[in-house]
């Protein structure tokens, strides 16, 4: 037995002590769930990549939840007006610059560390704000659409169809350009909704101009994202339909929205639940590109993306290590969510969990 | 004794993809009717329409056409209240017990859910469903399982159990041991009956072993291509077949000792099935039967009554 399946048992038998409190005899009437439970701690404890994208994703996420809070720089501070010798400068690791942050500042002064901070917190809540409302919407229309069939299911696939045809970069720009304004004039009027979507963003509540172009990126890459989702379930349901327990089901007269929540919905989330991992990278990247490209939040607000974007115009002479420090953090959020995803598929496919587990005997 | 369920020229027509004008005719015109108490057997060769029969008659399927009486009330256009009242009273095993459970509920669960969506109050649900799971043969040990957990034969005992807890009058059993082995076979069978006896349930017992339909029950019909061929009572089918097909169906059944076995005239129809999306012309059987005449080229022949006992779909036995 290693670490990683010791730390995961004691979280499991910490909820299942919790439940037990809560409900006498819990445990006893989920033995079988709680057993199947720590098989996949065991199984997802044995795979490397699984565990190495998880404390990759376990980083992240940490950092982008306190982030903020621990940054010892305000990004709203453009120290180089001030203070000129720190425009863009070079990370330096040598006594004679202990004045100067260790991997370098940006072309406001400021220090790309404390920067990053603030940048993991947008990246986080973009990329879980695209897939947790992509993902719902797109399963809703793959069950309909699967369960129904006929007319239901044509009109449902040929939307997907048409969304997945359009580009979204160019639904991005449109958004952009006509989006924004309203979104303020809505945030301006509901000064709750602003202060409460900035505080999750790690923004200013009065830079809730740059707040609106992140709504309006969001929408942009939601309405793109569901298609995917719509697909993969919908062949998920056309087979699963078909098996005789949800003619069991129809037999006994349970209604048609409880056989969907309650038999189909729970053996078609599997293959969502590792999409939804796979698709967190990749909104983290095309959110970043949207504002690299310009559509996102401007100044000052400190977006990966956008960072990178600034620094291009010095690059590579005197921005460097911003781009390669930025473009790094990219690439580790995207390959720490790929590889959870990865160890993922292997233990909720009931089939290769075993394979793991005798191998692990 | 009355009939409890009465079919009438019951049709289920499937639609073929990519196209319009055909049509999969599964059960093509089938009527029949089951006494109170008494057990159907249904027997025929994989395709021939037993299960859509099965699914069609608990209106799973809605029939194309035709007639299904359920306790004398006409069921075939049931919504709604009525629909689930019949659904209470109605119920179906299924051939793969491995399928036939729900992979993410718990066995509790699974047999939790019919009592809640009929509104059934049973007291303390633990010791009511350990007592159930007790006449089906399975212990307090298996309530709080997943299916993955349980053997072939104790799924299929839970899905009996499943079956038999809203305590229907009617249960169809689509091959409910074909995929079990065969000393797991006797003891369903065995457990099927008895509780035949004490819950007082009719029976449409599916199979395409015909040795098993004649140990299982009363009557028999024999189907060919979604029609009827010969119904009768168990043991006369059984040992004395009239409809060509049902020869050919019970001189497959292997014997026991060769010598019998080598003095036995086989049966062997020629040929396949035909497809029942084009069924041959007059009767359905005329390119693969061994009696063949030019009037069963041409015309269908009626199920038509032999003896009190027997109906049989062959121009042999009907007099022109």
């Amino acid at each position: 037995m290693n670490s990683v399946y010791r730390l995961l048992e004691k979280v499991i038998d910490g909820y299942v002590s919790v439940m037990d409190r809560i409900s006498p005899g819990w445990s006893a009437k989920n033995s079988s769930r709680v057993r199947e439970w720590k098989l996949m701690a065991y199984a997802f404890s044995r795979s490397k990549i699984g565990v190495v994208g998880g404390a990759m994703v376990a980083v992240v996420v940490i950092l982008s939840v306190v982030g903020p809070a621990i940054a010892w720089e305000p990004y709203w501070v453009y120290k180089s007006v001030a203070n000129p010798e720190l425009w863009l400068h070079p990370p330096c690791l040598l006594p004679e610059c202990s004045r100067a942050p260790v991997l370098g500042t940006d072309e406001w002064g400021r220090d790309i560390v404390a920067m990053s901070l603030y940048g993991f917190r947008i990246s986080l809540v973009i990329s879980l704000l695209v897939v947790l409302l992509g993902a719902p919407l797109g399963v809703f229309l793959g069950l309909l659409s699967g369960y129904r069939g006929g007319l239901v299911d044509e009109v449902i696939m040929r939307l997907t169809d048409v969304f997945i045809a359009f580009p979204g970069l160019i639904l991005a720009i449109a958004f952009a350009s006509v989006l924004p304004r309203r979104i303020r004039e809505l945030l301006e009027a509901l000064p709750v909704l602003r202060d409460s979507l900035s505080f999750a963003f790690g923004l200013r509540p009065q830079e809730y101009g740059q707040l609106a172009a992140l709504i309006s990126v969001w929408f942009a890459m939601v309405i793109v994202w569901w298609p995917g989702y719509a697909r993969i379930v919908r062949g998920s349901v056309l087979s699963v339909k078909e098996l005789p327990f949800i003619e069991a089901a129809k037999l006994i007269g349970i209604p048609e929205h409880k056989i969907l929540l309650k038999h189909i919905l729970p053996n078609v989330l599997s293959p969502v639940i590792v999409m939804m991992t796979f698709d967190l990278a990749t909104a983290t990247l095309f959110a970043a590109a949207l504002s690299f490209l310009g559509l996102g939040p401007q100044e000052p607000v400190p977006e990966l993306g956008f960072m990178i974007s600034k620094a291009a115009t010095y690059f590579p002479e005197r921005s460097w290590h911003v781009v390669l420090y930025f473009g790094t953090l990219l690439l580790l959020i995207a390959l720490g969510w790929n590889l959870l995803g990865d160890a993922l598929r292997d233990i909720l496919d009931p089939r290769t969990r075993r394979a793991i587990e005798f191998r692990g005997e | 004794m009355s009939a409890l369920i009465t079919v009438e020229d019951l049709k289920k027509y499937f639609g073929v993809r990519g196209s319009f004008t055909k049509k999969v005719r599964a059960v093509d015109g089938v009527s029949f009717s089951i006494a109170r108490g008494e057990t159907l057997g249904v027997v025929g060769e994989s395709g021939c329409g037993k299960t859509t029969l099965g699914k069609t008659v608990l209106r799973l399927y809605e029939p194309t056409s035709g007639r299904i009486y359920f306790d004398g009330k006409d069921v075939t256009k049931l919504r709604g209240d009525e629909l689930k009242e019949f659904r209470r009273n109605t119920q179906m095993v299924f051939q793969d017990p491995h399928t036939s459970l729900n992979p993410r509920l718990t066995i509790a669960e699974t047999l939790l859910e019919p009592l809640k969506e009929h509104g059934v109050d049973v007291g303390d649900a633990e010791a009511y469903l350990v007592k159930q799971l007790e006449t089906v043969g399975l212990s307090a040990e298996h309530l709080y399982r997943y299916p993955h957990e349980l053997s072939g034969g104790q799924k299929q005992r839970v899905a009996i159990l499943r079956a038999i807890l809203l305590k229907p009058k009617f249960v169809v059993l689509d091959e409910p041991t074909s995929s079990l082995d065969v000393s797991v076979q006797a003891q369903i069978l065995e457990l099927l009956k008895s509780l035949q006896k004490s819950h007082n349930l009719t029976y449409m017992f599916i199979s395409h072993d015909i040795a098993v339909v004649k140990y299982m029950s009363d009557r028999m019909a024999v189907m060919y291509l979604g029609k009827i061929a010969e119904l009768g009572d168990s043991d006369s089918v059984f040992t004395n077949p009239l409809h060509p097909y049902s020869s050919a169906l019970i001189s497959s059944v292997p014997v026991p000792d060769p010598r019998t076995a080598r003095s036995r005239a086989r049966v062997k129809p020629r040929g396949e099935p035909p497809s029942p999306i084009n069924p041959p012309s007059g009767c359905r059987f005329h390119p693969r039967c061994p009696h063949v005449m030019s009037v069963c080229r041409a015309r269908e022949p009626p199920l038509a009554e032999v003896d009190s006992k027997r109906q049989v779909a062959c121009w042999l036995y009907i007099k022109q």
